[in-house]
């Protein structure tokens, strides 16, 4: 298959940057859109063209580390991670524009490349449980009943990977948040935590200037993990709630 | 451990904290946005005595006129009202630009509806709208001479209020803009509604695609119900 590639192509952080144009020849139609990448990359390096920089990790679906913006849709057409697209899923000769994640806070590092630590440190402010250390409890010695065992085990499915932000016409990280508030908050081991854990959260969420939720739900059109946006209306009430207790001094 | 913010912070209360937060600014917007619903249902049903006749019209126009105090305690808590869900609006816009400066080259809306997008242009229209229409029927400075309709109710000299209406609605590009500032009315509820629901957090995964539905209905309900006068008066279903 043969595709013409509008490419964003930056030097750097700071420096502008601009959509190259290159072709893609001779793609297989199983190829997976990162190899078709790989493959466009080894054709620049014979040329003497420095290659695409983009990042990409397990390649299987489950890191979330590559960030490509396919056509204005983050990680592209189809629900998943671009290492999930195959080049089947486009049409023979037709032009593709690949972009980086797009949020203030997911700033470009190079090309494709966008630093999205600030999912890090959200997850540093409270997206943990205090457990102690040591063996691992019993199996079932914590009863936890099986739809609430679902729905965390749905929320956990987040792998952070930013399409939620960088969909987001606001840039807004409210799916994540939510996503790992509800994952945490749903357990027992996590209850305790639950307030100061929203708080910290959003607090952080905002610190990092990521945008609001206008309730669009494009983050939950392009979410791989299928993470719902109601989700967020859950975070939304548990963030209020903790606040209310915290300005009526009932410890947290 | 998660520290604890009201233990380790010295700053800002923690209602000010809630209050410049995106989802407590966001949270203000859906409060307001309830009262906001609240009195266009009010006002809509006060409308209907339209079709129960004049008196009971004029009966109900004087009766909100005899509130006195009360009545300007509640146009003011609407003013209020009206005011913070604009300042707050702003504000998250203002942080929402700042959040995605640069959009995509190819782009491509996901997922979002039309009405959803155009809540603050949509909004806008609508206050102009609504200067208008309390220029038109409330200041009376569109047309002067509606201060001097009279009728008698109960042996008393009232304003006519329902004789106002009809010839209010009897001029078609006036008709015309309360349709077309209704119809903006409407697309800015059938997002905002159900988007009060989300961020109060009333929804979850079942109910959320039925709240939608049912606020979407309720919003072009509330559409049919007002352009029901207009569309009376042009017909002369109402003289």
């Amino acid at each position: 298959m043969k595709f013409y590639l509008e490419v964003w192509r930056q030097k750097g952080p700071e420096s502008g940057g601009k959509l190259e144009h290159y072709e893609a020849n001779n793609i297989p139609a199983e190829a997976s859109f990162l190899e078709m990448l790989d493959i466009v990359n080894e054709d620049l390096t014979a040329k003497g063209i420095e290659p695409i920089q983009f990042d990409s990790d397990c390649r299987e679906g489950i890191c979330g580390n590559c960030s490509l913006t396919i056509n204005g849709v983050p990680h592209g057409p189809g629900r998943g991670t671009t290492c999930q697209l195959y080049m089947r899923k486009f049409r023979d000769g037709q032009i593709i524009t690949i972009e980086p994640f797009r949020a203030d806070s997911f700033p470009v590092e190079r090309d494709l490349v966008v630093n999205r630590e600030a999912y890090d440190r959200i997850m540093q402010a409270g997206g943990f449980i205090s457990e102690r250390a040591g063996s691992a409890p019993d199996a079932n010695s914590v009863p936890i009943p099986k739809v609430v065992a679902d729905v965390a085990m749905d929320a956990a499915a987040c792998i952070g990977c930013g399409a939620c932000a960088a969909a987001c016409p606001n840039g807004s990280a409210m799916l994540f948040v939510s996503a790992k508030v509800t994952h945490l908050g749903l357990l027992p081991q996590g209850k305790p935590e639950n307030d100061r854990r929203v708080l910290s959260m959003v607090r952080q969420m905002d610190k990092e200037g990521f945008g609001n939720c206008s309730n669009y739900y494009a983050c939950e059109a392009v979410c791989p993990a299928g993470i719902p946006a109601s989700f967020i209306a859950g975070m939304n009430r548990a963030y209020s709630f903790a606040s209310i207790k915290e300005s009526v001094g009932i410890p947290l | 451990m998660i520290s604890a913010p009201s233990k380790t912070r010295r700053g800002p209360h923690p209602i000010l904290l809630w209050l410049l937060s995106s989802i407590g600014k966001k949270t203000i917007v859906a409060l307001t946005g309830i009262c906001l619903v609240l009195f266009v249902t009010g006002h809509l049903l006060g409308n209907f005595t339209i079709y129960l006749g004049p008196d009971w019209l004029n009966a109900y126009a004087l009766h909100l006129q005899s509130l006195g105090p009360i009545l300007w305690v509640i146009r003011l808590g609407l003013l209020a009202v009206v005011g913070a869900h604009i300042l707050f609006t702003m504000l998250l816009w203002k942080e929402n630009q700042a959040a995605r400066p640069k959009k995509y080259i190819a782009s491509d809306p996901i997922q979002t509806t039309v009405f959803a997008r155009t809540m603050r242009l949509s909004g806008l229209c609508v206050l102009a709208f609504i200067v208008f229409h309390l220029a038109h029927f409330t200041l009376q400075i569109v047309d002067p001479s509606f201060k001097h309709l009279e009728t008698t109710l109960d042996g008393h000299q009232v304003h006519d209020v329902y004789r106002m209406v009809v010839l209010g609605f009897s001029n078609l590009p006036v008709s015309l803009i309360y349709i077309g500032g209704l119809f903006l009315l409407t697309l800015h509820l059938s997002h905002g509604i159900g988007s009060l629901f989300q961020t109060l957090g009333f929804t979850n995964r079942t109910t959320r695609p039925l709240i939608e539905l049912a606020t979407k209905a309720y919003a072009w309900l509330l559409f049919l119900g007002y352009i029901s006068i207009p569309v009376s008066v042009l017909t002369g279903l109402v003289k």
